[in-house]
């Protein structure tokens, strides 16, 4: 069963357009993602689906109901994390929850199943205003809101942004355990290395998805060889390798730069040739599998 | 049920964590009243006068007696001649000289007829107004007191009678103004600016996406403020009582009652404003400009509206507080009853349904 249908449906605001005609699903129990940069359309799209915006035309359902007419009982039944820090900040941790927890008619003793695992991290800080949590312990907070009504789907709008690298992996492990538990989460990011952890992803870009695909089914099915390339001085081989005839991308990944060439023809004698000639010490090629990374690198570069 | 209690408990933990609102509700009435007590006055109290007696004999110094144990003015400055009158202004030493001629109580025996020169600094026009209408009342006084015997020619005695202040006191003009004041502050200002902080905040969005109703949002947020401004208004009538004495003529619970419509109609207000703005400074500045100010100045708390160019006093027609005010007067000072104000609260309950009416209809259930 789909949970969420979505079926060419636009978003346009008095002078950008935010989302162009998409088309997609979501299915039972899954986490799905949406990867893309800022003003990609991932925030008016979360926004639609828990009716907080009309869109300007085609359609969406949210189990069953439809995002314009039934939007009472959506709002019953999902739960939302908007991007920005949206908790009251002159309230403590317990406070908000309670607030959060009553105005769902429900309380955090009847649901402290649901958030456990999540609240109990942060429950020694729970007499502490909520404006005083770091990031991480703010992201735990909204989330454990956002269940506290005991959703049958979770939205949850870039949750990992700004937040430090361990309470990120904290994060999806969370949201690992949830899925388990059965809820469906859509949630969206702009860090493309949390692709790999959706079941399936979607690739958003200027308000078109790009690609939608499991993860592993997107880095196998990518078809260009990829070379990581090093040297002592990795800012002028980012620029040397652009220059680079052969070349159709260079980006730095890390330590080293990951390259592709036109028509997949790497060339590699010549490339290395091409950089001792530039005076490049230490030259190390290798090639590697494709990440998701590469793929939605290579796949936002082809649709710009 | 339960959740409107939640809401209205959480926004209680707004108000009471928020210093400046704290201040806003509870000190600021206060103070209010005190200034307009005490210090924004048009009555005369301890003026410093100077006396220049040319005759000094027993008329004259009773009268000089009388004018310094009226509580009006205090004798600060006895001159010797004319030339230090000038002076005495020039430093700002007295408000006025009361100057007696030679041979005052002789001239007053035989001719039934003395001067007595009263000269004031009106670079303040009202009060130099106001000192000399004193002293003269109390020259006045004395002399038909004084004199019962003989009986004057031609004298024409003036006497009124100031109703329902017949001690001119200011308080009696303020009380219903600063509760005008006070009940917009707090019922129109904050609310409006509380509303649209969620909307600022995010929050907001939180709320909208969840199974609360808008109506329940709005007067969960407006109830804690509804309750805060009936306490000031308490403290408003228990302070005009006690602190200066001006007693409540008419029926309380009916004033109450009008208090109330008052609050509601301010926080229909709050809701109308926070319904047109997403930004807090504007709300603020709408509530300041839109209904502070005129709830001052246009309102017949202090200028009257009879005094105003024609379109002004329009403005005042359409000003909620000017009704009120009428109303409190009528009730408070006046002991009148309904039928004397059932106009103005009709005009109040008009209000109100527009004003709501328009924030439902301009309330939005979405985002945009």
């Amino acid at each position: 069963m789909q949970t969420v249908v979505v079926d060419n449906l636009s978003k346009c605001y008095k002078q950008a357009v935010a989302l162009k005609n998409i088309t997609f699903g979501v299915d039972a129990g899954e986490i799905f993602g949406f990867i893309g940069p800022d003003g990609a359309g991932k925030t008016s799209l979360f926004r639609i689906l828990v009716t907080l915006l009309l869109p300007t035309d085609g359609t969406a359902t949210v189990l069953g109901y439809d995002v314009v007419k039934d939007y009472k009982k959506i709002r019953n039944k999902v739960g939302y994390m908007p991007g920005k820090f949206s908790l009251y900040q002159d309230l403590t941790v317990e406070e908000n929850l309670n607030f959060f927890a009553t105005i769902f008619s429900t309380s955090i003793e009847e649901n402290y199943h649901l958030i456990k695992d999540i609240y109990s991290q942060i429950e020694p800080f729970k007499k502490r205003r909520a404006g005083a949590l770091s990031g991480g312990m703010k992201q735990k907070l909204a989330l454990s809101c956002a269940l506290i009504h005991k959703p049958e789907m979770l939205f949850l709008d870039e949750p990992t942004t700004g937040v430090d690298a361990v309470s990120r992996k904290e994060f999806w492990e969370m949201l690992k355990s949830l899925k388990n538990s059965g809820i469906t989460i859509i949630v969206s990011t702009p860090y493309m290395d949390e692709a790999s952890l959706c079941d399936r992803v979607a690739l958003i870009q200027n308000g078109n998805i790009l690609k939608i695909n499991k993860p592993d089914v997107i880095t196998t099915t990518f078809e260009k060889k990829i070379l990581a390339i090093r040297s002592s001085n990795m800012h002028k081989l980012l620029s040397d390798l652009n220059s680079f005839e052969a070349c159709d991308s260079a980006f730095l990944f890390g330590q080293t730069i990951h390259y592709t060439a036109k028509q997949n023809n790497l060339m590699m004698p010549e490339l290395q040739n091409y950089l001792t000639g530039l005076n490049h010490l230490q030259v190390e090629i290798n090639p590697i599998e494709a990440n998701i990374e590469d793929c939605f690198m290579s796949l936002m570069n082809q649709a710009s | 049920m339960k959740h409107f209690k939640g809401f209205v408990i959480k926004e209680f933990y707004h108000i009471f964590r928020d210093r400046r609102t704290l201040a806003i509700l509870f000190i600021m009435p206060i103070i209010q009243m005190l200034l307009f007590g005490y210090v924004v006055t048009n009555e005369i109290k301890d003026a410093k006068i100077g006396i220049l007696d040319h005759s000094q004999d027993v008329v004259t110094r009773k009268i000089t007696d009388k004018l310094a144990s009226s509580g009006y003015f205090i004798i600060t400055k006895v001159l010797s001649n004319e030339t230090e009158i000038e002076d005495c202004f020039r430093k700002g030493t007295v408000k006025e000289v009361v100057v007696f001629e030679p041979d005052f109580a002789i001239k007053l025996e035989r001719d039934n007829k003395a001067s007595i020169h009263l000269i004031a600094d009106a670079s303040d026009a009202n009060t130099a107004n106001l000192i000399v209408n004193y002293t003269s009342a109390i020259v006045n006084d004395y002399v038909t007191k004084e004199n019962k015997t003989v009986t004057i020619p031609m004298q024409i005695g003036i006497e009124s009678r100031m109703l329902y202040n017949e001690e001119l006191k200011g308080v009696y003009m303020f009380v219903p103004g600063t509760m005008a004041l006070i009940l917009i502050l707090i019922s129109a200002l904050l609310t409006s600016v509380s509303i649209v902080r969620e909307k600022e905040l995010g929050t907001m969005e939180i709320l909208l996406a969840s199974p609360l109703r808008p109506l329940q949002i709005i007067i969960g947020k407006v109830m804690p403020y509804a309750v805060l401004s009936f306490v000031n208004v308490i403290t408003i009538l228990l302070l005009s009582n006690f602190v200066f004495g001006l007693p409540i003529q008419g029926s309380i619970l009916l004033l109450l009652l009008e208090c109330m419509l008052f609050i509601i109609l301010s926080l229909s207000l709050g809701i109308f404003i926070s319904t047109s703005t997403n930004s807090q400074q504007t709300a603020m500045m709408i509530s300041m400009m839109g209904l502070m100010l005129p709830a001052i100045m246009l309102s017949g708390f202090i200028y009257p509206l009879e005094n105003m160019p024609l379109i002004l006093q329009w403005i005042c027609h359409i000003n909620p507080s000017t009704y009120f005010i009428i109303i409190v007067k009528n009730i408070m000072l006046k002991g009148l009853g309904i039928m004397s104000v059932w106009k103005e609260t009709l005009v109040l309950l008009g209000m109100i349904v527009f004003f709501i009416t328009m924030s439902v209809r301009k309330f939005k259930i979405r985002l945009e």
